[in-house]
């Protein structure tokens, strides 16, 4: 019978303080008295009593803590107990290190159904009645992972405490392979790729995301193979052909583009680019790999990959970001032999947290999804928990606001990653698995985590999704993993070939290295689980986390096996690579996968697709410059977007590893800054910089134009760090909704020109990307009325360039009174979709406007290479690029960041705008704002000559903040105290 | 001079080895990092060593508590190896995760030199938020560690570093001076305006050492402040230089501490 060890905090337990305060900020104030936390760990493992005893003691801090394994534990006095844990199944990082603690204590194994499992009891003491207590409860959990018990104080004296539970993993599935029939009408072959395979008692087992077109393909194959398909067959195509993993929107014919949008547009911007760069080439490894990889020096190569993990993110924020963080830090681990993560980048968009009207998946107001401020929380506590118990440095990232991620928030996830260029001889950016090689899967165990998550994250989202499609990351398993590959078995040549398991499990990954060797046999009742009851096909598509998949060679085995042993990695041989051109499977003795690679990777059929645009237009706002600028000034900085998100920043260790130079938060009132620096290799002065942009706004009036400022704006933040353009490069990730919609299809073309036209001019070279083409929510609103939220067409462009001297860069805070303030770039009137009119925007008035901010490339890339030329001079004291909220507050930020005033006068900013409102707030792309030392006026405007720059104004000492228009008026008159309170205030209790 | 030789330790989720390493390398030691296990399975000896080093990380996750399991591993395995390498004229430096992990230990304080009772504990941030930022330090003690320092900046990433003990071992550090670091007011609180206690811990305390001075635990990590570029505010100071017509400093406030170390041995 499983035992329950209960402890209690004998001191002050800062965690039910703080979760205290957090349960009174819902509403309920002096309602609640007091929160008293107790842990439990559930051990379902036969123990003495002396032995429990031990364990009990091996859990518990005796300076601050004390435990019970007889009786329960409670404050003396409590109206509720709520007990939550998590449901079967569910990883419990936790309960896994528990049980490897008392593994080691007592040198005895957790055998069969033996385990331990963690929960944790929130009491609580106040007047609340019944339903408050549902009420509390929701907010402390999530269904989808974890269960909730609640206890009146009544009922849990009578019961005497909270009760055993074991939340045992019972599944009983088939273990039969099914032969699915595709001989059946279109409509049930349609029906079959949308909802899956139908068991035998008749319900569906998920999302293949396969259409009618997909469908018949694979039916023609079977037909001419003379037999069925098995159960598993299916699924291992659906995984393969997913939109998640092929891409198909982007590698189909599109219009006339008949090669599709990434060879035309992202590709052969690539190529050409490197062509025309010739020696000066920074690219090493484009788009092949799961991450991209430039020159950084002599010896070693930077790695960069940006993905999403959005749909996951929408269910279990917490799961779906640390899933995600930890994910793309395989594309680091899986790029060449094993590039060491170096540094994790972030990126969020996410609804309004004040927005407290629910949404629901079901009809009749069921399926309640979790609010934006869950949802935010959870998403930014998953980064957190990912990135720091990797001992990978995040330093970079944004937030982003706006209704249309109501529905789904996108997860931008991104790591770079350090790998020599060669080993022992050998280029260790190319692998390839060989015939005989072994197929070894390293790392976590599989279960029914993951199930179906690269077919459901290429739909969109609504009552059918599936709920195992939830995982939760387990990092420090990963971070032996990682340690034992990039830091020892990569270096002693242990094995020829290595990709994460990442969407679709074993199914992508064993297929896409038996690509290299050219086949492959799997056994799969060799791959370890993580409990019994599997279905094969399960097995074969779990995206369990944590995993790699290697190529060993049979001589390198025993070596490999017994590295991996003895840093507490498990290495299962599951099959071998060969080069038949098959790709066979065999289960319990029988063949249940035989299928050709050649279809398998290149089977699917071209589905041409047909856009269409039209422009918009949007009537021209209308309102009268107004009287109080500085008061619009002041509100501006308090708006989510422009907001201080120190918070986040503070919370993500950007300094391991020891390699930190311009940081997130930047200068004595501590600004987020756009791009970061560091120094991955420490006896090298080398540095890497990166930034990131993106402009979803814009794209209600162009996503050209949206995608042309992204590009820009990710540069030119990079660019007034301290980078050289030329050794730049790019990363893309496409987030797009309703991507069967030709209007959608039509926005993300003119997106992908873009892309091409300004990565030519600025001459930077993508290395790769990711798109998310289905972010898209279908359910009902809080009155039940449906709904389709759309996330707005979204790119982010991400930058990567190495820096040659990394004590030669610019932070962007204002350092000393009497400096010359300079604006480089033009001011135009160019509001349309600019944070101010969304700010002037009222309950009548929405102002969209059609003044988009345009990018000329040309211009910008000689500024931004002179710029780069007084930086290298050490003439450049400061600089802020100028983004969302425009040349207003972007002053601001340098001045707050200094501390430090300023006076400018508008009259001098070059440029055409009408008004003094649009000078301060325009959008204008390609501006910065720079501040040097007035001895180097000559200097500094010599070198910066034929490019458009002015000087606008001067540091003040005194912290007054000073504008005046364009006919000498003073227009905003405030100082930095009062700017960093509006700046800080938003996101201060968060 | 012989170079001292430290053993830093890695394993089960660790990870600030390498830059230990390096701090130490830089300082003038000769570093090797050895995994837990390769120490258990007597693959690397422990003798063979001057200084051994527990750098930051996040061992086991933080799981049952920071510090926690890694201590427990330690202590099955490993305890008669470790004593008796802390008895001897050696030096040992826990650095935030290897400063929960010799408390845990009870490596730390070890008062009355009973090695092995776990006196104080390093609890959750009054935040009860993992935090990173740079703080300001007094050097209260004479620890061997921290030799001609007296006030220092340095930047700290935890979740679990409140120190707390109770009144009796409070008063105990006191009288024999075993507090070695306390969060002040200085000058990155004049240049942020934070708190200059960043967690909450008793009478601020930010390090200790054992009562022979020679096992050092800190939750802030001198390792990321080794170069003048690893300031918050080098930036701002750069150009004060530049402007004073003053050389740019190489060195960041934390190498000293490693020094010290190798100076110990090179005396």
């Amino acid at each position: 019978m499983a035992i329950r060890i209960e402890i209690a905090s004998k001191q002050s337990d800062s965690r039910a303080t703080v979760r205290k305060k957090k349960l009174q900020a819902l509403g309920f104030d002096s309602k609640i008295q007091e929160v008293t936390l107790v842990d439990v760990y559930t051990i379902d493992k036969k123990l003495s009593k002396k032995e429990l005893s031990q364990v009990a003691e091996i859990l518990t801090n005796p300076v601050t803590q004390h435990y019970s394994f007889i009786h329960f534990l409670s404050p003396r006095k409590f109206t509720y107990a709520i007990e939550i844990g998590y449901l079967p199944g569910v990883t419990d990082n936790v309960a896994t290190t528990a049980k490897e603690m008392i593994e080691d204590l007592l040198k005895r194994k957790f055998i069969g159904h033996e385990q331990v499992y963690t929960s944790q009891i929130t009491f609580i003491d106040g007047k609340i009645r019944g339903e408050e207590v549902k009420k509390i409860t929701d907010t402390l959990y999530n269904p989808l992972i974890q269960r909730a018990k609640i206890l009146s104080s009544s009922q849990f004296q009578k019961n005497k405490g909270m009760g055993v539970e074991v939340p045992r993993v019972k599944i009983d599935l088939s273990k039969k392979v099914d032969e699915v029939n595709l001989e059946v009408s279109d409509e049930e072959l349609a029906v079959i790729g949308k909802a899956g395979i139908k068991s035998s008692d008749g319900t569906r087992r998920g999302p293949l995301a396969l259409d009618l077109t997909f469908m018949k393909a694979i039916r023609d194959y079977f037909k001419k193979k003379k037999r069925h398909p098995t159960d598993m067959e299916l699924e291992s195509i659906a995984q393969t052909w997913s939109e998640h993993c092929k891409h198909t929107i982007f590698a189909d014919p599109i219009d006339e583009i008949k090669q599709g949008l990434f060879k035309i547009y992202i590709q052969a911007a690539t190529e050409k680019i490197r062509k025309k760069k010739g020696k000066k080439d920074i690219c090493v490894s484009v788009f092949q790999d799961n991450s991209g990889a430039i020159v950084f020096d002599e010896q070693y190569l930077v790695t960069d990959k940006v993905e999403t993990h959005n749909s996951p993110s929408a269910l279990d924020p917490f799961g779906g970001s640390i899933t995600g963080i930890v994910g793309v830090n395989r594309d680091a681990i899986g790029f060449g032999l094993g590039a060491k993560p170096i540094v994790n980048r972030y990126g969020f968009c996410f609804a309004d947290p004040l927005d407290t009207k629910p949404l629901y998946k079901g009809a009749n107001l069921t399926q309640k999804m979790l609010s934006p401020r869950r949802i935010m929380n959870g998403v930014i506590d998953g980064v957190n928990s990912g990135g720091n118990c990797s001992g990978i440095p995040t330093p970079q990232g944004f937030v982003v606001f706006n209704d249309g991620y109501k529905g789904k928030p996108l997860v931008f996830v991104g790591t770079l990653g350090l790998i020599p260029k060669k080993i022992s001889g050998h280029k260790t950016y190319e692998k390839k698995a060989r015939p005989g090689d072994y197929v070894v899967m390293i790392g976590g165990r599989v279960g029914q985590d993951g199930i179906h998550g690269a077919t459901f994250s290429s739909e969109s989202m609504d009552s059918g999704s599936p709920a195992t499609a939830v995982q939760i990351g387990d990092p420090i398993t990963q971070k032996k993993l990682s340690d034992a590959l990039v830091k020892e078995a990569r270096d002693l040549d242990l094995y020829n070939s290595v990709t994460d398991n990442g969407a679709g499990g074993l199914s992508c990954s064993v297929a896409e290295m038996a690509k290299e060797s050219g086949g492959c046999f799997v056994k799969l009742d060799d791959v370890p689980l993580k409990y019994p009851g599997l279905s094969p096909w399960q097995i074969w598509v779990s995206e369990s986390q944590e995993r790699m998949t290697l190529a060993v060679p049979k001589k390198k085995w025993k070596k490999f096996a017994e590295l991996m042993e003895r840093r507490g990695v498990e290495a299962t041989i599951i099959g071998q690579f060969n080069d038949s051109g098959d790709c066979v499977v065999k289960y319990q003795g029988k063949k249940i996968m035989d299928v050709d690679m050649k279809f398998l990777h290149d089977g699917l059929p071209k589905r041409p697709m047909i856009t269409t645009y039209a422009p918009p237009h949007y009537p021209e706002p209308q309102f009268s410059p107004p009287k109080n600028l500085t008061k619009i000034l002041l509100d501006m900085l308090s708006r989510q977007n422009i907001a201080s998100f120190e918070f986040i920043s503070q919370q993500y260790d950007h300094e391991v590893q020891g390699g930190a130079v311009l940081k997130p938060l930047q200068g004595k009132g501590r600004v987020n800054a756009d791009a970061s620096i560091m120094r991955p290799v420490l006896n090298s002065q080398k540095g890497v910089v990166i930034s990131q942009a993106l402009h979803p706004w814009y794209s209600a009036i162009d996503t050209y134009h949206m995608a042309a400022c992204s590009i820009d704006a990710a540069i030119r933040q990079s660019v007034a760090a301290g980078a050289d353009i030329e050794k730049l490069a790019l990363l893309d990730n496409f987030c797009w909704c309703s991507s069967t919609e030709a209007e959608r299809l039509g926005q993300l073309k003119r997106a992908a020109k873009a892309c091409y036209d300004y990565a030519l001019v600025y001459e930077t070279p993508f290395i790769s990307g990711k798109d998310s083409m289905f972010n898209d929510f279908k359910g009902y609103d809080h009155t039940g009325k449906p709904v389709k939220i759309s996330v707005p067409p979204t790119l982010l462009i991400s930058t990567i360039g190495v820096i040659d001297d990394s004590a030669q860069v610019v932070s962007l805070d204002l350092k000393f009174p009497g400096d010359l303030l300079y604006v480089l770039g033009e001011t135009n009137d160019e509001l349309g979709a600019s944070e101010y009119y969304q700010q002037m925007s009222d309950g009548k008035n929405q102002y969209v406007g059609n003044s988009v901010p345009q990018v000329n490339a040309q211009k910008n890339i000689k500024r931004y290479k002179a710029f780069h030329k007084a930086v290298e001079k050490g003439l450049v004291v400061s600089a802020i690029s100028v983004n969302r909220g425009g040349l207003a507050a972007a002053l601001a930020k340098t001045a707050m960041a200094g501390q430090l005033g300023i006076e400018v006068s508008l009259k001098k900013a070059l440029g055409k705008f009408s008004r003094d409102d649009y000078g301060l707030f325009s959008e204008s792309q390609g501006r910065m704002v720079v501040s040097i030392n007035p001895k180097n006026k000559f200097v500094f405007e010599k070198v910066m000559q034929g490019t458009i720059f002015t000087q606008i104004g001067k540091v003040r000492a005194d912290g007054q903040f000073v504008i005046k228009s364009k006919n000498g008026r003073v227009i905003v008159k405030t100082n930095v105290k009062r700017m960093l309170k509006e700046y800080k205030k938003t996101f201060r209790d968060y | 001079m012989v170079k001292p030789r430290v053993l830093i330790m890695a394993g089960y989720g660790l990870n600030c080895e390498s830059e230990t390493k390096f701090a130490f390398e830089t300082a003038g030691a000769k570093a090797d990092i050895i995994h837990i296990n390769d120490l258990i399975a007597g693959l690397a000896k422990l003798k063979n060593y001057q200084i051994m080093a527990f750098p930051g990380g996040f061992s086991y996750g933080d799981d049952t508590g920071s510090g926690n399991a890694y201590a427990n591993r330690l202590r099955n395995h490993l305890w008669l190896k470790l004593t008796s390498f802390v008895k001897n004229d050696k030096l040992v430096i826990g650095i935030c995760n290897g400063f929960q992990i010799l408390v845990n230990l009870g490596l730390l304080p070890a008062l009355n030199k009973r090695y092995g009772k776990r006196e104080v504990a390093l609890v959750h941030n009054d935040s009860a938020r993992y935090t990173v930022r740079w703080v300001d330090l007094k050097v209260i003690n004479q620890s061997p560690w921290l030799m001609n320092m007296t006030t220092l900046s340095l930047p700290i990433a935890h979740g679990e570093g409140r120190f707390y003990a109770d009144n009796q071992v409070m008063q105990k550090l006191n009288e024999k001076k075993l507090i070695a670091l306390k969060y002040v007011k200085g000058e990155i609180y004049k240049a942020q305006q934070l708190p200059s206690n960043p967690n909450g811990a008793l009478q601020d305390i930010a390090g200790i050492t054992d009562e022979s001075g020679r096992i050092f635990g800190l939750m802030p990590h001198p390792e990321r402040a080794i170069f003048f570029t690893h300031l918050p505010h080098w930036t701002l100071l750069k150009e004060t230089y530049l402007r004073e017509g003053k050389n740019l400093p190489t060195n960041g406030p934390g190498l000293q501490i490693f020094q010290n170390a190798v100076n110990y041995f090179q005396k």
